[in-house]
């Protein structure tokens, strides 16, 4: 088999441009807020920054996932994750403004911390350089982890050695594990933290279950994108479509799991330390939030995703998907947002700032998706993968 | 001799794989056959489709089995703790809903999923001791390696010599008469 015959489409390099020129003037709208609102720009910016990392590192999970169960539909996205993996240098190089805002963003970076014993007990880990020097560590862990995997996919396709699928199985399981543990220590940095008394044990796994949902949202907007055109088109069966919808609906499934033990054990539990994070969503237009949440990062989505026609038409699907990549920015905006402010509002730096790193990630994004071919030609069970 | 006075249940047709059995079908769909089933030795989804989407009521089955857990589970706790034995826990209130949750999501799990076997059965017909379609004796062989396509003598289109002619210009291995 030739790679030649799933080569990237000419129609990438327009989408890459289009999101390199969108990002520039969104970027250059966002930087003109920063001088405007400084606060405002990092708070809006921390999100944004959150949503694009959870789509690319997401990926990255659902990839050493993939590589550990096998399967077609994991063969089939495989290039679209490995290219989300590829964006983490353009990453973070997009988080190191959040170093500059760390005391627009987050109490404890604030003067005021020495006179809140509570925080002073924690300031041995919630201080700016140990928070930038782990945000280096999982950035370096996560790098070695793409990049081992990446290495042996590249030989993947130039040998077609069918003991590399074991090599990659066997490097998935501990990176799997390592990346589980690594983003809910990121996830306590850089979102719980923002109420530095508040705690839970759940918040990492919830963080780790809303980027799936995101992640595999992502691939299926790609590969509506692909599937529309050559040499993608007659590649991608009904089949496929229906496993990426289930797998959604897992994830959301997950997700909410997650998110009704992080509630139930709280409410149950009934200690005031605690109920505050809810009692702040509950209130001053907050509550709508969270209730929108419910209905539309949940109930909606579950409804429609019953559906086994709408699994398998990649349009329907991409319609479900485009839903949860906004209901998961909501999401974001409902955890981080009641630290900034009691008062629910919307700032046009949250839009802004969403376009200009997406913009930009994007763009790194397809210039990595275009270097290779859009399916592992290498892989022993391709052949069956596509005729699944 | 004595066959050809029986009451025939329909005729089967074998094939030796599966392309030739979805042609079959196909080309049966177009002639105007609508009652007709085939037998493959392992799921093939094509096969399905080429017979038409005859919807199933299992997946309508499921849903008011798991609405109904849902009640159930619910209403359980609800009378339980709010009518038949109130009592006052660490001052929450009697409805305490977001308690109820895991219960309530477990029995809509449980109930769905007894209505799924038991809808299973009643709309497949098993366990049935007997059926046509063993009469064929070569009709062992759809759990190893042959495939299947019987037409029911009750199509509106059915005719013994026209269908069997039908049947042997689909390249079949064999046509059999399948006594009822």
């Amino acid at each position: 088999m030739t790679s030649a015959r799933f080569d990237p489409p000419a129609d990438l390099d327009r989408l890459n441009k289009r999101a390199l020129t969108v990002g520039a003037v969104a970027a250059a709208a966002s930087a003109a807020g920063l001088f405007l609102d400084r606060t405002q720009f990092f708070q809006s910016y921390l999100i944004a920054w959150l949503f694009w990392m959870g789509i690319a590192m997401g990926g990255l999970g659902t990839m050493m996932l993939s590589h550990m169960t096998g399967g077609a539909w994991g063969l089939m996205i495989r290039r679209v994750f490995e290219a989300g993996t590829r964006t983490l240098p353009a990453l973070v190089a997009l988080f190191l403004p959040i170093l500059f805002g760390l005391d627009d963003l987050f109490v404890w970076a604030r003067p005021e911390a020495a006179a809140d014993p509570l925080i002073q007990v924690k300031a041995w880990y919630l201080n700016q350089p140990f928070f930038a020097l782990r945000a280096a560590a999982y950035f370096a862990i996560w790098g070695v982890f793409g990049w081992a995997l990446l290495r042996l996919s590249r030989r993947q396709d130039e040998t077609a050695d069918p003991g590399l699928v074991r090599k990659m199985q066997s490097l998935a399981g501990p990176g799997l594990g390592i990346y589980g543990l690594t983003a809910t220590f990121a996830s306590v940095d850089w979102l719980m933290s923002l109420d530095p008394h508040w705690y839970s044990s759940l918040f990492g796994v919830y963080f780790i279950g809303g980027q799936a949902v995101s992640a595999i949202a992502f691939a299926i907007l790609m590969v509506a994108f692909l599937s529309n055109r050559e040499p993608m088109q007659s590649a991608y069966r009904p089949q496929h479509i229906h496993d990426y919808g289930s797998l959604l609906f897992a994830f959301i499934l997950l997700w909410s799991y997650f998110g009704l033990s992080q509630f139930l054990i709280i409410w149950m539990g009934n200690l005031s330390e605690e109920t505050v994070w809810y009692l702040h969503r509950q209130q001053h237009g907050w509550q709508w939030v969270s209730l929108a949440l419910v209905l539309f990062h949940f109930a909606v989505p579950f409804i429609l995703l019953l559906s086994r026609r709408r699994k398998r038409n990649v349009k329907a699907l991409a319609k479900v998907a485009i839903l949860l990549l906004v209901m998961h920015w909501v999401d974001l905006v409902w955890q981080a947002g009641p630290a900034f402010s009691d008062h629910f509002s919307f700032h046009w730096l949250d839009l802004t700032t969403l376009v200009a790193v997406g913009g930009l990630w994007l763009a790194a994004f397809t210039v990595a998706l275009r270097k290779r071919s859009l399916l592992p030609v290498g892989e022993p069970y391709l052949e069956e993968a596509l005729n699944a | 001799m004595r066959l050809e006075q029986q009451p025939l249940f329909g005729l089967m047709a074998e094939f030796g794989g599966p392309r030739r059995l979805i042609r079959a079908i196909e080309a049966a769909r177009e002639a105007g056959y609508t009652e007709m089933d085939a037998f493959t030795p392992y799921p093939v989804e094509e096969v399905w489709e080429a017979l038409g989407h005859h919807r199933s009521k299992l997946p309508a089955i499921v849903l008011v089995g798991g609405i109904l857990g849902a009640i159930l589970g619910f209403g359980l706790q609800y009378w339980t703790s709010v009518i038949a034995y109130p009592l006052n826990i660490g001052g929450r209130p009697l409805n305490s809903w977001p308690a109820f949750i895991p219960v309530t999501f477990e029995m809509t799990i449980l109930v769905a999923t007894l209505f799924t076997v038991l809808g299973m059965f009643a709309l497949n017909g098993l366990p049935q001791p007997y059926h046509p379609v063993f009469n064929v004796e070569r009709f062992a062989l759809a759990s190893r390696d042959r495939y299947f396509l019987c037409i029911g003598a009750w199509d509106p289109n059915f005719d013994r010599e026209a269908t069997a002619e039908f049947l042997q210009a689909q390249e079949p291995e064999e046509v059999s008469e399948v006594a009822s």
